[in-house]
């Protein structure tokens, strides 16, 4: 089992981990989601021990690891931008882990084999990383740090950089992969769809801190504040409240009495249309409903709250 | 519009830009080196290009010329090892200062460098290989430093970090990683390095004493103080075989070793030293260098003004008087060397100015114009005593003869400038904005107005740049100079070269004198250049 525990780095009398404890257990997949600059990367560099905390510590199955250089951690860890070793080839990169500890030829040539097959690079060995496509290249850097087995895998925003379609047909490829291997993983991200796709827990940052963690469900049960709620998209915050936006309905209004407010703007999040409805009081209400067939921003529309979709902020 | 009769109409400007270039290359460089060619295979004598090849002396002098050329660049790679690292790993406080600094040694003439050694070195290291190599690696270290350095402030450290966590320790990052994304730069470094090492002649005659000659220093021993000028001729030609096939080896090394991947900005690689230890590097880094490239210049500074036990002006008030050593008074050396390397940066500029648009302005490199800047760098290659020593045997009577003309001297410091010039002009032509150009003639102007316009003022600076170095180099020369400078208009490096000839504290006291002096011209148009490259940014 990894642990961080009560983590603190800063950078120019700044805090970029601020008291920072986390736990991800054997086989389990811990996700981290928070806007940019909250400290995610820093966090995987302190854990990979290529950022030495100012205080805190990393345990690994309960050994300390602040006096073990990066090196002999066993940990991998996936850049935010592949850092692929440009003078290698796609085998020399995958070979690079198991060189260093020393693997027969022949077993280090049938091992880069099996993960090129695994992340469906098959016959990719000679081929020069530069002339690679980004998601070809996520790929590399993924089997470069499984081939040497590390205890834990750590990954920071790996699809980043690529295009959206790319990006959900790695998404399930890493799903499958981890469900597979049974690895143990904390995995970075800024997207709650690949945090809650992917994690069996995800932690929340912002400033530095872990705001909040637990199961994907608990969270969307239970943010434990405002900003949490907001960020997971659950706009609607009134009287110390969240009102989730699908469990408000919404109807063409026939005239001015019948009606609580007039819609603001109409956005389409995939299937579901997001309404911002402007109340008579003034504040507003966002509401998720079907996309085939709701009001135009205008309209004047009648509003209801399923009062099982309302939660109590602590 | 200026219509046809525009007196910069493109051919005329065509014709004047590879005219120009080509007819001073086709007098002053590949005439004298027919004439070396002539002299050293065809015309007769009581030896033969053979005898002379397989004689052990040459083997010798190719033999030590080679190793002490390999053997400059690797103890340069070291000396210059630990400033490269701080400069390509650590941000701090007077970093560009430090970058600027560093280079203050390659433009020093190479007279000036030979002295602060003897200056400096104890008497039993003053001449032989040693005292050799270190000053090599004085000269040189900036190249490294340079090089290596910027290069190495724009490697991602993650590939580095990325190697740690698949369990490679440190050494072996270094080696398999670090050393490894460097090797194009490094080996761009050495091999100018060992081009200037193999091409050494001024520190060699000076600090070699009798037993240690390069090809250079042989080729002016056979021609001056042997007067075998068939030997002189074929030494010529095998050194620049050596030096033709040197560059080729190092062109399709750095070729090679080339990788493409993704450089970051120096911003994002550099950081702060933190810890005790960092910090200790960063001063450890740059004090050693400083005192490295400080000390032998400053002891150079406090000889000139060493007399008997005590310190005066005694040998800088000497440079007025008439000496044994000389037809002229040491001042009159002074004013010589000022006058000679202002009329040759004028050539330098002109020539240069003018092979660089036509280097830069075709647009698409054609086969042409890569041929073109080819036979511009060639100068370079050939070396200055094989220029100087093509020039005597070339142009040895009427309508040139050197003895009557003085302006062979300014001609041939221009052509060891050119190919700086052409180096650092052309760049900055093909950088002017194509579109600019393109709006411009949109809008009706011809293209000798697009280039008075658009192109002249933007090059007036790199042409002003290029003649602050142009200056200093031709101040500094002495390979080409020694030939050609009359016994009664010696240059500064000549006269310091005389004075050293001599025996006698006197005679060494007012070569240092004289070295302080040209150290001090040299560092102020090095200087008053520097501004203005700093001042509007960009190159190197
Ligand atoms: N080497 C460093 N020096 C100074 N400040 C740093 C350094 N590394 C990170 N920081 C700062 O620490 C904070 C956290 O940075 P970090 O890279 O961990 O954020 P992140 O959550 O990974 O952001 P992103 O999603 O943009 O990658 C930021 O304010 C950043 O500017
Ligand atoms: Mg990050």
């Amino acid at each position: 089992m990894l642990r961080a525990d009560d983590v603190n780095v800063r950078f120019d009398g700044k805090a970029a981990l601020d008291g920072v404890s986390l736990d991800v257990g054997d086989g389990e997949v811990v996700t981290v989601l928070g806007p940019s600059g909250s400290g995610k990367s820093t966090l995987l560099r302190v854990i990979a021990g290529l950022q030495r905390p100012d205080s805190g510590h990393v345990l690994l199955d309960g050994e300390d690891l602040s006096s073990v250089p990066p090196h002999r951690r066993g940990i991998g860890l996936v850049f935010q931008d592949h850092a692929l070793f440009h003078h290698h080839d796609v085998a020399g990169n995958v070979a690079f882990g198991l060189r260093m500890r020393g693997d027969a030829k022949n077993e280090v040539e049938s091992r880069v084999r099996e993960l090129l097959d695994l992340v469906g690079l098959a016959g990719f060995e000679r081929r020069s990383v530069a002339t690679l496509s980004g998601g070809e290249q996520q790929r590399v850097a993924l089997a470069r740090a499984l081939a040497p087995q590390p205890h834990v895998l750590l990954l920071d925003e790996p699809l980043g950089a690529l295009d959206r379609r790319l990006r959900d047909r790695l998404l399930e490829d890493l799903a499958r992969l981890f469900e597979e291997l049974r690895v143990t993983a904390l995995y970075v991200t800024h997207d709650q769809a690949e945090a809650f796709a992917l994690g069996d827990r995800v932690a929340i940052m912002r400033s530095g801190r872990v705001v909040q963690a637990g199961s994907p469900d608990g969270l969307w049960a239970r943010p434990a504040d405002e900003d949490v709620a907001r960020f997971l998209g659950l706009g609607n915050v009134r009287d110390g409240a969240i009102v989730r936006p699908e469990a408000v309905t919404v109807a063409r209004a026939a005239n001015r009495e019948a009606a609580d407010g007039v819609v603001e703007s109409a956005v389409r999040h995939g299937p579901t249309v997001r309404l911002r409805v402007r109340l008579a009081s003034g504040e507003t209400l966002d509401a998720a409903v079907s996309a085939l067939d709701h009001p135009d921003p205008g309209d004047l529309v009648a509003v209801t709250i399923d009062p099982e979709g309302i939660i109590e902020l602590p | 519009m200026d219509g046809p009769r525009d007196p910069l109409s493109s051919r005329a400007w065509r014709a004047l830009t590879y005219g120009v270039p080509l007819a001073f290359l086709a007098i002053f460089f590949l005439y004298p080196l027919a004439a070396i060619v002539e002299r050293g295979l065809f015309s007769g004598g009581e030896s033969s290009a053979l005898d002379v090849i397989t004689d052990p002396v040459t083997r010798d002098v190719v033999w030590f010329t080679v190793w002490q050329a390999v053997a400059s660049t690797a103890l340069t790679i070291a000396v210059a090892f630990p400033a490269t690292y701080v400069l390509g790993r650590f941000a701090f406080p007077g970093r560009s200062v430090v970058r600027a600094v560093v280079t203050v040694p390659f433009v020093l003439p190479t007279v000036v460098v030979a002295l602060a050694f003897l200056a400096i070195l104890p008497e039993s290291l003053e001449r032989g290989w040693i005292a050799i190599l270190v000053a090599h690696a004085f000269f040189n270290v900036a190249v490294v430093v340079r090089v290596v350095g910027t290069f190495w402030a724009n490697l991602d450290p993650r590939v580095s970090e990325a190697a740690a966590t698949l369990g490679a320790a440190p050494m072996r990052r270094f080696v398999e990683i670090t050393l490894r994304l460097l090797a194009p730069a490094l080996a761009a470094a050495a091999a100018i390095v060992f081009l200037f090492s193999f091409t050494s002649f001024g520190i060699v005659l000076i600090l070699g004493g009798p037993r240690y000659a390069t090809l250079e220093a042989e080729i002016y021993n056979q021609a001056v103080r042997i007067f075998d000028l068939r030997a002189a001729a074929v030494l010529s030609l095998v050194q620049l075989a050596c030096v033709a096939l040197a560059v080729w080896v190092t062109t399709r090394l750095e070729a090679r070793l080339a990788v493409r991947g993704q450089l970051r900005a120096e911003r994002d690689v550099l950081r702060k030293p933190r810890t005790l230890g960092e910090k200790a590097i960063v001063l450890g880094g740059i004090g050693g260098l400083a005192v490295f490239l400080g000390l032998p210049l400053a002891v150079l500074v406090e000889r000139s003004f060493a007399v008997g036990d005590g310190h005066s002006l005694e040998a800088y008030r000497a440079l007025a008087r008439p000496t044994a050593a000389l037809l002229a008074t040491p001042w009159e050396a002074v004013v010589n060397s000022i006058v000679y390397a202002g009329a040759a940066t004028v050539i330098a500029v002109v020539v240069g100015g003018l092979a660089a648009f036509a280097v830069a302005g075709s647009g698409r490199r054609s086969r042409g114009t890569r041929l073109f800047d080819g036979a511009l760098m060639l100068p370079l290659g050939a070396s200055a005593v094989m220029l100087g020593f093509g020039f005597v045997i070339a142009f040895d009577r009427a309508p040139i003869d050197f003895r009557s003309a003085p302006w062979i001297v300014p001609v041939v410091q221009a052509l060891v400038a050119i190919p700086f010039v052409v180096r650092i002009v052309a760049p900055t032509l093909r950088a002017i904005d194509e579109r600019l150009r393109a709006a411009a003639a949109m809008l009706g102007a011809s293209p000798g107005r697009v280039r008075r316009e658009i192109d002249l003022p933007i090059v007036t600076r790199a042409l002003a740049i290029a003649a602050g170095f142009a200056f200093a180099i031709s101040l500094g020369e002495f390979g080409a100079t020694v030939f050609l400078a009359r016994p009664d208009r010696p240059t500064l490096p000549v006269a310091i070269f005389r004075f050293l000839g001599r025996p006698g504290e006197q005679n060494a006291a007012q070569a240092y004198a004289l070295a302080v002096v040209l150290m001090a011209v040299t560092a102020v148009s090095v200087f008053l250049a520097e501004r203005i490259r700093l001042r509007r940014g960009g190159w190197i």
